[in-house]
């Protein structure tokens, strides 16, 4: 029953984009196993697949070659057991707070009187407590961010996939936010996958860190965080002396797999 | 050592009550100067009527120009004062102010849904693409005599005649927006695995409202011009038919005084889709 951890499954997955210019190929045999409750995160150069993977693992689009695995099924579409968070809020300025994070219940026709009550709830835990009845061009970015994350946990799901849902907040914000969903999902026990182009947000943040190199997209090197890092929080990880190593080694990695990138154009 | 706290206090309160009434006073100057402004404003908007109004009433009195052909404004307010109080006039408005809110409303309406159908059918939309194009450049007004023809003179056909001003474009502008909703906002309800019906209606017509609105402002224009035409050609009845009608018995007067009604009663509608508007979007116009 060891399969039973197994929340996540990419096993020979590629994928190919086609357009009117032609087919590329965004990323290449690519095996990913994610255990429940981990937190993993893809980091890499741009064009490495990061965004694909994700999408695939989302239902969004469904791998050229290859199986995506939720808890041992196949995934053939959008499901509840996964929550995305995107790189921006986009929440819907017609609609308020409340509304805005019950879009998912609404959608797959959960929106009871009960259930708003515990994204209420959810918003109040999130730090935005009363807020409900607001819209959102009256919240800050962080705010509205906290707000995505609430419309992405209304749901329940099992699993989170995280598409950089701090790159375009300011600095301590960001930090703030990142030790308020490492927190949120430790607690409820969710699987989280991350992709970030921030090395430190990766290392503070994760259980483990997968480096991709591009063109086509492939993994070079996969990092277990030291146990230090892994049971402090994102800011407090930052400020341990084994940081630095982690930092370096994925920084030393990362040039490996943009150099890589360059010896495959070359040829 | 009590006493020192207190009188530290009180100077920090007074130092406060200072900014305070500081920044109060500027907040103040800074309303009036607005203030201001929109009084100047309004004052050289009233200005250029009278002015406009004065200089035609001297004209035409005084034979600068032709007052048979030009008349002047007390003529005009005269015909309307007392086609008002006879009630002959009330028919007439009654008429074409029907015609158009039907026009506009249902143009609006049939607009959104050709888009809808545009949307939900993207084979359709690129097969009507050209078709849609030269529809557009076509002057549709034209078609006139042939709704006439269809329908039977009368209310019908000067609907039909308004409509053809504005579905086309409506349909256009409103595709044209569906298609550029932002690409995140239509991503979210994807990933919890919306409908396509779902997506038009939490996402694609809420985003288009904005748009739908000021379509409804464009065609309230459009529509005036469809009804007056349509009257033109056919109506017993109706601003447009007293135009005409105005005309052909050289009454000027006649004529000009209808179109100082059209334009009253364009400005109401205008006012009352304003609101419209303001009820819609209302907590999240800004964005």
């Amino acid at each position: 029953m060891a399969d039973d951890h197994r929340m996540l499954e990419l096993i020979g997955v590629s994928h190919v984009y086609v357009n009117d210019k032609g087919a590329s190929l965004a990323v290449e045999q690519l095996d990913i196993t994610v255990n429940r409750g981990e937190f993993v995160s893809l980091v890499g150069p741009s064009g490495c697949g990061k965004t694909t993977i994700l999408s695939m693992l989302a239902g969004l689009i469904s791998p050229t070659k290859g199986q995506v695995l939720l808890g041992g099924d196949a995934v053939s579409g959008p499901s509840t057991k996964v929550g995305y968070m995107l790189q921006q809020d986009f929440l819907f300025p017609w609609r308020t707070i409340r509304d805005n994070a019950a879009i998912g219940l609404e959608i797959t026709g959960r929106k009871t009187a009960e259930a708003l009550q515990r994204v209420d709830e959810l918003l109040a835990e999130l730090g935005l407590p009363g807020s409900g009845s607001r819209y959102p061009h009256e919240l800050s970015g962080g705010m509205r961010q906290r707000v995505a994350l609430a419309r992405t946990l209304a749901t329940e799901p099992d699993i989170l996939l995280l598409d950089e849902p701090f790159s375009a907040l300011d600095l301590h914000i960001k930090l703030q936010l990142e030790d308020l969903v490492q927190q949120t999902l430790r607690r409820l026990g969710k699987t989280a996958m991350l992709v970030t182009h921030d090395l430190a947000e990766a290392a503070a943040m994760s259980d483990r860190v997968i480096v991709l190199a591009a063109n086509p997209g492939r993994i070079i090197a996969e990092h277990i965080m030291p146990d230090e890092l892994r049971s402090a929080s994102p800011m407090d990880a930052r400020r341990l002396a084994g940081f630095q190593n982690v930092f370096d080694q994925l920084w030393a990695e990362l040039e490996a797999a943009e150099g890589a990138e360059g010896g495959d154009t070359g040829e | 050592m009590n006493k020192e706290q207190e009188e530290l206090k009180a100077e920090v309160s007074g130092i406060q009550e200072d900014r305070v009434s500081w920044m109060e006073d500027l907040h103040l100057r800074f309303k009036k100067r607005a203030q201001r402004l929109t009084a100047a404003v309004g004052a050289t908007q009233i200005a250029i009527l009278v002015l406009f109004v004065a200089l035609w009433e001297a004209a035409g009195r005084l034979r600068w120009i032709d007052p048979l052909l030009f008349s002047y404004p007390s003529k005009l307010f005269n015909q309307i004062w007392t086609t008002i109080a006879d009630g002959s006039l009330w028919p007439h408005i009654g008429m074409t102010v029907s015609e158009t809110a039907v026009g506009f409303a249902l143009g609006t309406l049939l607009g959104t849904a050709l888009a809808a159908a545009l949307w939900w059918f993207p084979f359709l939309s690129r097969v009507f693409d050209p078709y849609l194009v030269v529809l557009n450049s076509l002057p549709k007004v034209a078609l006139g005599p042939l709704f006439i023809v269809l329908l039977g003179p009368g209310f019908v056909s000067i609907v039909a005649v308004t409509l053809s001003v504005t579905v086309i474009i409506t349909t256009i502008n409103i595709y044209n927006q569906f298609r550029e909703i932002e690409a995140g906002f239509i991503k979210v309800v994807r990933l919890f695995g919306a409908s396509r019906a779902q997506l038009f209606r939490l996402v694609i017509l809420p985003a288009s409202f904005p748009v739908i609105i000021s379509a409804l402002k464009v065609n309230v224009g459009l529509a005036w011009v469809g009804v007056i035409v349509g009257e033109f050609l056919v109506a017993k009845l109706g601003l447009g038919y007293l135009i005409i009608y105005g005309f052909q018995v050289f009454n000027f007067t006649l004529v000009l005084s209808s179109l100082v009604v059209i334009a009253a009663v364009a400005t109401v509608m205008y006012q009352l889709v304003a609101i419209l508007e303001r009820k819609l979007t209302n907590g999240w116009r800004e964005r």
